[in-house]
């Protein structure tokens, strides 16, 4: 068999695998990330299917996959969105860096990896996954809630930050000196803020760039756009994934939508490539060391996103039923974690255990995040009813 | 409106919620879809936060659920208005489909010659047109609020329906 037809015989067998473990993660009302990743493991290194010949396509695609992720993401909102946002949820969104980053910068430390893991560390376990969070409010009926503004504006806030956090992390992973480091934080900041105020002020005249009547033109200016501003904003140190969502924020209104609508497939089948190298360059071998630590995390992170949204959802004004699903509904991690974990695998700057703690992490986050939005409720009315039948016993002494 | 203040909520990356609460505390209201889709919504007796059903609903079924809840509102308004003249009844007369009128004009209908009742209004997708032209085009889903006498109420109901 010639290079080719093996190529496009192992590339064939993954997309068919992913489609089948996509649908069968759909019966089960999951994301299909966890499934994505363990096809990753299951082919290739270690695993029980060694790929060769297709790295060279695989390594692009995954690129490609993680620019298309934030770009759809930026499209999501409009800048005007992001700032009222951000000025509505500054406080709840701090709560959420500072109890969620904690407990994977604990860990890291704790491993030993020292200050650059933590950081890599702490955004795994920080950032909520708006996409697995996004749908599972829509399946379970709970957009027209009172607390769900309150989840949507702390991943809003979530996902700015990660326009901070992801251009801090690509410079420190590349070992630059704190001198070029500080002048690449700068460079990103004055970068945000100038896509900011035009967005705000000029997106029409961004949307008007990659506009076209014609479908086939629209979808090869915007993604030919999206390629060109990740890889500059790459080459400025500013890292490619956050030029793609600076973008998206910049092109508005139905430009917006329907770019959305075009993109979407080409995100899944590119960001499906992303997950299964991510697993692919992961030695399921280097998994079951780290999985008691993840589970560790598991269980902490998850009682540290349950607080953070219940704090936010009680500032709001909301009962204590609402206060509870506001908490559930963000526990999912997903496509972000894994996003940071593969830059910080990629930079090589972390030890290989990382990417076998961030897959174990994720696995069991995005599995669990659905699980707990959905199960809250029964739990909470349960607990309180209980809790009434308490307080009643404690009135009437017989 | 008299005091219903309706409460305009942004979703950021989903679209808008659009909701007020009914005087028994419940909250009734819609979510717009940012591509255009309209659920209904309604909060749940024992939490308020969060709601008991959540509909998803086509443009169609927005505009006869706006028809059902808004054209008996403006009947009751106008048989307010006619109280002192008596004979006078207000009626709402739908288009089925399947009426010889969809599709045709008020002016063919020749309602007034034929049953001495006028159209006032015509109610389509929750949109009030009122005093229509003879060259009004009638839409299966439309309801038609006219006046007369219950006799030519009548009649006018049974031509919209046979022709």
């Amino acid at each position: 068999m010639d290079h080719t037809a093996l190529s496009l015989i192992e590339l064939g067998a993954v997309f068919f695998t992913l489609g089948v473990l996509g649908r069968f993660a759909g019966k089960l009302g999951l994301s299909p990330i966890p499934l994505y990743l363990l096809g990753g493991l299951a082919f290739g290194q270690g695993g029980l299917i060694p790929l060769g010949g297709i790295s060279a396509f695989t390594d692009v695609a995954s690129e490609i996959g993680v620019v298309l992720l934030l770009l759809l993401l930026g499209l999501e909102y409009s800048a005007a969105e992001l700032f009222t946002g951000l000025r509505r949820s500054w406080m709840a969104g701090i709560v959420d860096i500072v109890l969620n980053a904690a407990p994977g910068v604990a860990v890291a430390l704790l491993l030993g990896w020292g200050p650059v893991g933590a950081l890599a560390m702490g955004g795994i376990t920080y950032i909520s996954s708006s996409g697995i969070i996004a749908k599972v409010l829509g399946d379970l009926g709970r957009l027209g809630n009172r607390e769900t503004p309150v989840v949507l504006s702390i991943l809003v806030f979530e996902d700015l930050v990660m326009a901070l956090y992801l251009p801090i992390l690509t410079t420190i992973l590349g070992g630059i000196s704190f001198l070029g480091g500080l002048q690449a934080v700068g460079i990103s900041l004055g970068v945000i803020t100038v896509v900011l105020v035009v967005a705000l002020k000029y997106g029409r005249y961004v949307s008007a760039i990659v506009d076209s009547e014609n479908r086939e033109v629209f979808l090869l200016k915007v993604f030919g756009t999206a390629l060109l501003v990740a890889g500059v904003a790459s080459a400025m140190q500013v890292s490619a994934a956050v030029g793609a969502f600076l973008l998206g924020i910049a092109i508005s209104g139905s430009t917006a939508e329907n770019a959305t609508r075009l993109l979407e497939p080409l995100r899944d089948l590119f960001a499906a490539v992303f997950f299964v190298v991510f697993g692919l360059n992961t030695d399921p071998a280097s998994v079951p060391p780290v999985l008691l630590w993840a589970v560790v995390l598991a269980v902490v992170s998850t009682l540290t996103k349950i607080g953070t949204g219940w704090w936010a959802a009680r500032r709001a004004g909301i009962g204590r039923l609402g206060q509870a699903r506001a908490g559930a509904a963000l526990v999912a991690r997903g496509e972000f974690s894994i996003v940071i974990a593969g830059f910080a695998v990629a930079a090589g700057a972390v030890e290989g255990e990382l990417a076998a703690l961030a897959t174990a992490y994720v696995l069991l986050m995005a599995i669990l995040g659905p699980i707990a939005a959905r199960v809250v409720e029964p739990v909470a009315r349960s607990l309180q009813r209980r809790g009434n039948r308490f307080s009643r016993a404690a009135e009437q002494p017989s | 409106m008299k005091g219903v203040n309706v409460e305009v909520t942004p979703l950021p990356g989903i679209g808008v919620r659009k909701d007020f609460a009914l005087s028994s505390g419940r909250r009734v209201g819609v979510v717009t879809h940012r591509d255009g889709k309209t659920e209904l919504i309604v909060s749940k007796a024992d939490d308020p936060d969060a709601c008991l059903a959540s509909l998803p609903l086509t443009a169609d079924e927005a505009g006869a659920l706006a028809n059902l809840l808004g054209a008996p509102q403006l009947v009751a308004q106008l048989t307010e208005e006619h109280r002192e003249l008596p004979g006078i009844n207000t009626k709402q007369l739908p288009i089925k489909s399947g009426s010889p009128y969809d599709g045709r004009t008020l002016g063919e209908t020749a309602m007034r010659t034929r049953t001495g009742a006028s159209v006032v209004a015509v109610m389509r997708a929750g949109q009030v047109h009122p005093s229509p032209n003879p060259d009004f085009t009638f839409t299966s889903g439309d309801l038609l609020v006219a006046v007369g006498t219950s006799e030519g109420l009548d009649s006018a109901a049974k031509i919209l329906q046979h022709g």
